[in-house]
C-alpha cells in the first residue's frame, strides 16, 4: 500500500501564493546498485507526479533515479478559487498514488 | 604566556572530557546536524518518519492492540521514556515488549518498526527515565561501553565519550544518546533500530556483532538510555 501524505493549507486569500508539501513513501530503487551476489537490482522508482487544481493542470513533475527515498516534494500555486487540488504520482511496477485535498479561498 | 594559557586550557577540556559526561554537557545528536537535517526532524506533518508513524497508527487498530491498551495517545505515554525496561524479571526493549501479543512481526520489519515508532512518538518531549531495579544489568552494559573489543581494539567510550564534538572521517562524532529512536537515518533511507546503529559502529569496530535482541545489544542500549537520563526524547528522530 502506497502511503502519501499532502500538505495543503486550508485556507488562503485570493491570489496568494501557497506552498504545497508532498511526501511520497517509495525505496526509489535505482537500478544501478547490485545484490551481494553480483545480480543487478532492478530499478523501481516514481516517475511523474501531476497536481491538478479544480482538473486544471498545476504542477507537474519527472522522476530520476538517485533522488532519495521517500521524496519530499515542495512546490507552489497562486489560490485561484476554493475547490479541491488533486496529486497523482505513477512510477515503475505499476506503482500509482492519489491524495485529494480541499483548499477554501475567501 | 598567551601560549602557556592555551595549553593550559586544552589540558582542562581533555580532563573535562574524561570519562562519563556530565549532565550539563550532554547534548542530543540534533545539536550536531545541519540546518536541513533539522528541518527534517521539526517537520510534523511531512518529515519522512510520519510515513512510519501513519503505518504505526494503522497498525495499532489493525493488531488489536487498542483492544487492551485504547487510545495510545494516553495509554502509550511515557512508556519508551522507561524503556529497556524489566519485564517479568526479563530485560527487554522497547520493539520487544511491542511486539509480545504480536510475534509475527520480526525484528527490524518495517512493521514492528512502525509500531515502535508509533508508540515512542507518545512519549515525545519526556525525560528519559530508567527503573533503578535494573542496575546490575546497566552495570554489564556500561562493561560493554568501555571494553577495547575488535580488530581495532576500540571501545564505544574512547569516541563517544572522550572525543565527541570531534570529526571523524568529515563526521561529527556525537555523544551516543539514544534519545531518538527508532530513527529514520539518511544513510539508510529508511527507518531502522537502535540495534541496527550498534551493528553499524561495531562493523566500523571490525567487532563481533550480535542480534537484534540479543542480552547484549539489550544491556548496552538500557545503559545507554541511563546515561542520557534526563534528557528528552525525540522518538522518531531524523539522523544523517
Amino acid at each position: 500500500m502506497a502511503r502519501v501524505v499532502v500538505n495543503v493549507p486550508a485556507e488562503a486569500k485570493r491570489g496568494e501564493v501557497i506552498e504545497i508539501r508532498t511526501l511520497a513513501g517509495h525505496p526509489m530503487e535505482t537500478g544501478f546498485r547490485r545484490t551481494q551476489l553480483g545480480e543487478l537490482i532492478p530499478r523501481d522508482i516514481i516517475r511523474s507526479l501531476v497536481c491538478t487544481y479544480n482538473g486544471v493542470e498545476v504542477f507537474r513533475a519527472d522522476f530520476h533515479p538517485a533522488m532519495a527515498a521517500n521524496p519530499l516534494l515542495t512546490f507552489t500555486t497562486v489560490a485561484a478559487e476554493s475547490g479541491t487540488l488533486e496529486f497523482r504520482w505513477t512510477g515503475d511496477n505499476g506503482f500509482s498514488a492519489t491524495q485529494t485535498a480541499a483548499i477554501k479561498v475567501l | 604566556m598567551k601560549f602557556c594559557t592555551v595549553i593550559l586550557s586544552a589540558l582542562v577540556a581533555a580532563v573535562s572530557h574524561a570519562g562519563e559526561i556530565p549532565s550539563a554537557e550532554r547534548r542530543s545528536g540534533y545539536e550536531f546536524m545541519s540546518r536541513e537535517t533539522r528541518a527534517m526532524q521539526d517537520d510534523e506533518v511531512t518529515g519522512p518518519a510520519v510515513l512510519w508513524l501513519l503505518d504505526g497508527e494503522a497498525l495499532w487498530g489493525k493488531l488489536g492492540c487498542a483492544g487492551c491498551h485504547g487510545d495510545a495517545k494516553a495509554s502509550m505515554k511515557g512508556v519508551a521514556a522507561r524503556y529497556p525496561a524489566l519485564v517479568d524479571g526479563k530485560l527487554v526493549s522497547l520493539e520487544q515488549q511491542v511486539r509480545h501479543k504480536a510475534p509475527g512481526l520480526a525484528s527490524e520489519s518495517r512493521e514492528l518498526l512502525a509500531l515502535s515508532a508509533y508508540v515512542a512518538r507518545q512519549s515525545k518531549g519526556m525525560e528519559i527515565r530508567i527503573d533503578e531495579k535494573t542496575k546490575p544489568l546497566m552495570e554489564r552494559g556500561k562493561d560493554f561501553f568501555h571494553r577495547r573489543q575488535g580488530q581495532l581494539n576500540l571501545a564505544c567510550a574512547q569516541c563517544h565519550d572522550d572525543n565527541w564534538g570531534k570529526k571523524l572521517a568529515g563526521n561529527t562524532i556525537p555523544q551516543a544518546h539514544p534519545t531518538g529512536y527508532p530513527i529514520y537515518r539518511l544513510e539508510w533511507q529508511t527507518v531502522g533500530s537502535l540495534a541496527r546503529r550498534f551493528r553499524n559502529c561495531l562493523t566500523g569496530m571490525r567487532a563481533e556483532l550480535y542480534a537484534p535482541g540479543s542480552p547484549e545489544f539489550v544491556e548496552l542500549e538500557l545503559y545507554l538510555m541511563w546515561r542520557a537520563r534526563g534528557m528528552k526524547l525525540e522518538s522518531p528522530a531524523v539522523r544523517p
